[in-house]
Parts: C-alpha cells; structure tokens; sequence
C-alpha cells in the first residue's frame, strides 16, 4: 500500500499503536507472562527505556505489582494469554474489584479460530464469563483501525472509575495483522 | 540437619518469638512514613492491633500477593522504605515473587516472614516448614543475598536497624508461636486503599 509513495507513514502496526496510547496514558509500568503473540509487543516496550519491564513467574505476581504500583501513583498494566487469565479468578474478586483498583489486562485471545491446543480451546471459554461474573469491563480488538479508541478509552474509564479493564487481542486482530 | 554456622542462621536454631511483639518492634523503628504491607489474616491483624498507621496496607484475600503488592509500591515510590508482612503459608503459595524482586535489584524493599509452621488461621494444619522446607535458603537460592533467619529479638531488631539503613533486597525470617492475633482488621477495602493512598500522598 505504501510501495508507490515511499514519503507517506507507514501504517503502524496494533502493538506500535498499543505502545504509544500506553504512553499518552501515563502507564509506565508493564508487568507480563510471555506470549507468542504479544511478542512484538513485549519486545518494543523492552526496547522503550520510557517503559519499566517486569516479567514475574506467574500472571497473580503481575497483578499484585500493578496494584501495589497503583495505589503509590505508577501506572501500571499486565500482559498475558488467556490460559494465564485462568489463574486470576481469586485476586481479581479479592483484590482487584474490593479494592476498587485500575487493574489494567491486556489479554492475548488463545484457543478459538484456529487453536491446535484443545486445553487452550476449552479454557478460552472461561475468560468471558469470569470477566462478566466479576463485572469487570472487557473489549475484544478485532479491527486494526479500533486499537487506539477501544485502549485509549478503557484505560481511560479504568482510571476515571477505578475499576479493572481487560483488553482481549482477538485473533482477527492479531492473526489476520500478522499475514499482511 | 546441621547447618549450625551458616551467617543467614538457620530456622531449628531460631527461637520460637510472638508475631505480635515483633511487629511491635518493627512498629516503633519506623519513624519516615515508610510503607507496610500486611498480609492475609493474622500478619495484617497484629499490624492493625499494633497502631493503625496510616501507610498501613491490610490485604484482605488474595493470599500470596503481599510480597508483589509491596514490590509494587516499591518501584513507584524508591525514596520509600517498603516492608512486606508475610506468613508461611502464604510465601509458599508465591515462591517465585522471590526471584522478581532479586531480579530487580530494587533496594528499598524488605520482606519479614513469620514462620509457625502452620497455617494457623485455618485449624492449625502443618505447611511445608513444618518438615522440609526452608525458607531462606529458598530466599537465597532465588537470589536475595540478604536473607536470614532471626536469632532471637534482639538479633530481629539489628536486621531491621539493617534494613532501614543499607539498601535492599532484605529479607528476614523469623519462627513465631502459635498465640492467636491481638485485633482484628476492620474489613472496610475500598477505605483501606483510600488511607493507605491518602498516606503516600497519592491520593487520586
């Protein structure tokens, strides 16, 4: 699309997108599990020396430091794939939702259009419930063009209603992005 | 087992101390508004029963999360000295969390594990330091150099002195009894984290 006009921007890609809506929000802090497709995305906040970068063991540890990180004034939000969402069901109901903290998710969607894995397959199915359950505020990106509002926006609400958020990365973003 | 002269002590060697007296030591040390993390159940009922300071944290679930939860407001807030109120059981729950804040190199953290043996609250039922498993050397094998069991109160209190004055990570354990907490925690979360906000000044 860019070939014939070398001079025009390039069109970013959703984790450059990602990367500079959590820059204009003041969320510094990152803390993540690693995932195959949030990789870009973790390797260019490494790369960033705006962003401090923390890859705990497990997805709860992620979440304690955020909260911690929060309520002493840094902005922080956690990276990881639906499989790790699985394991939060305990802190998000006594921690996260009490308390009344903005947790941020950023949730890479495993386990439905194409999955190979059937555990991934079958407990992509509890994400969406649990998040309903608990009542936390939860959007699926599948557009390129909606990454900026749908992020922007939640962490916005997030913060302005201290209240958790979860972005979950569908593959219709992720998948069809990658092939273009 | 017979690790008599190791420097961080060892737990067999550590005298059975009262959780409730230690955080009151610890208590009157802190004299810059440092922060304190008090985890689930009984460590946060002996930090509640001891003052109700202000940069207090009550954690109210989320069993494991203490040593996260004040990394966290460790890194937000370098100029403060941060301190973590853990218990066995809980620790056991999040073992990795160690090697997170060794990794970090963060200095102006310290994490205080009191020790029964049990999970006290719930019936008395053995955890794994009732057999096998110890804790500093847990601490030291995940990279926290500063790791130590207490002596007795005395030795606690010249680790904390210790903590409050060389950079960190500190981490420092002690074997307490059995004595039920001395209050309770009022269970108020979201006028928890507003005091607790207001204290560091962060009030948003």
């Amino acid at each position: 699309m860019t070939t014939d006009n070398p001079t025009k921007a390039k069109q970013e890609a959703w984790y450059e997108i990602v990367l500079r809506v959590l820059k204009s929000n003041d969320v510094s802090l990152i803390t993540y599990v690693p995932d195959k497709v949030l990789a870009p995305l973790i390797k260019a906040l490494h790369a960033d020396p705006y962003f401090n970068v923390i890859a705990p063991a497990r997805e709860e540890e992620a979440i304690g430091i955020i909260t911690g990180s929060y309520m002493a004034g840094l902005r922080g939000i956690t990276l990881m794939q639906t499989s790790g969402f699985a394991t939060l069901a305990n802190v998000l109901a006594s921690l996260a939702v009490p308390f009344q903290i903005p947790v941020l998710m950023m949730i890479s969607e495993r386990g439905t259009l194409g999955e190979f894995q059937v555990g991934q397959a079958i407990v992509c199915r509890t994400m969406r419930p649990v998040l309903d359950t608990l009542g936390i505020e939860n959007y699926a990106i599948e557009r390129l063009n909606d990454v900026e509002f749908i992020v922007d926006n939640m962490i916005k609400q997030a913060f302005a209603t201290q209240a958790p958020a979860a972005m979950i990365l569908s593959p219709l973003l992720t998948k069809r992005s990658a092939k273009n | 087992m017979t690790n008599l002269i190791r420097p961080s002590g060892s737990r067999e060697n550590a005298l059975i101390m009262n959780r409730f007296d230690l955080t009151k030591r610890l208590v009157s040390k802190l004299h810059a508004k440092e922060a304190v993390i008090g985890g689930i159940g009984n460590n946060n009922f002996d930090l509640w029963a001891n003052g109700q300071r202000p940069e207090n944290f009550y954690m109210l679930g989320s069993m494991g999360l203490t040593i996260p939860i004040a990394f966290g407001v460790a890194l937000a807030q370098p100029a403060r000295r941060v301190f973590a109120l853990e218990g066995d059981g809980s620790l056991l729950m999040q073992l990795g969390a160690l090697g997170t804040v060794a990794r970090s190199s963060i200095k102006n953290l310290t994490m205080i594990v009191f020790d029964n043996g049990m999970y006290q609250i719930t019936g008395k039922q053995p955890t794994l330091t009732d057999s096998c498993v110890d804790l500093v050397s847990i601490a030291q094998g995940s990279g926290i150099t500063q790791s130590c069991w207490a002596k007795d109160e005395a030795h606690f209190e010249q680790l904390i002195d210790e903590a409050l004055t060389k950079d960190g990570p500190h981490f420092i354990a002690t074997r307490i009894d059995d004595k039920t907490p001395v209050a309770s925690t009022d269970r108020d979360p979201v006028k928890i984290r507003l005091g607790f906000m207001q204290a560091l000044s962060l009030n948003q």
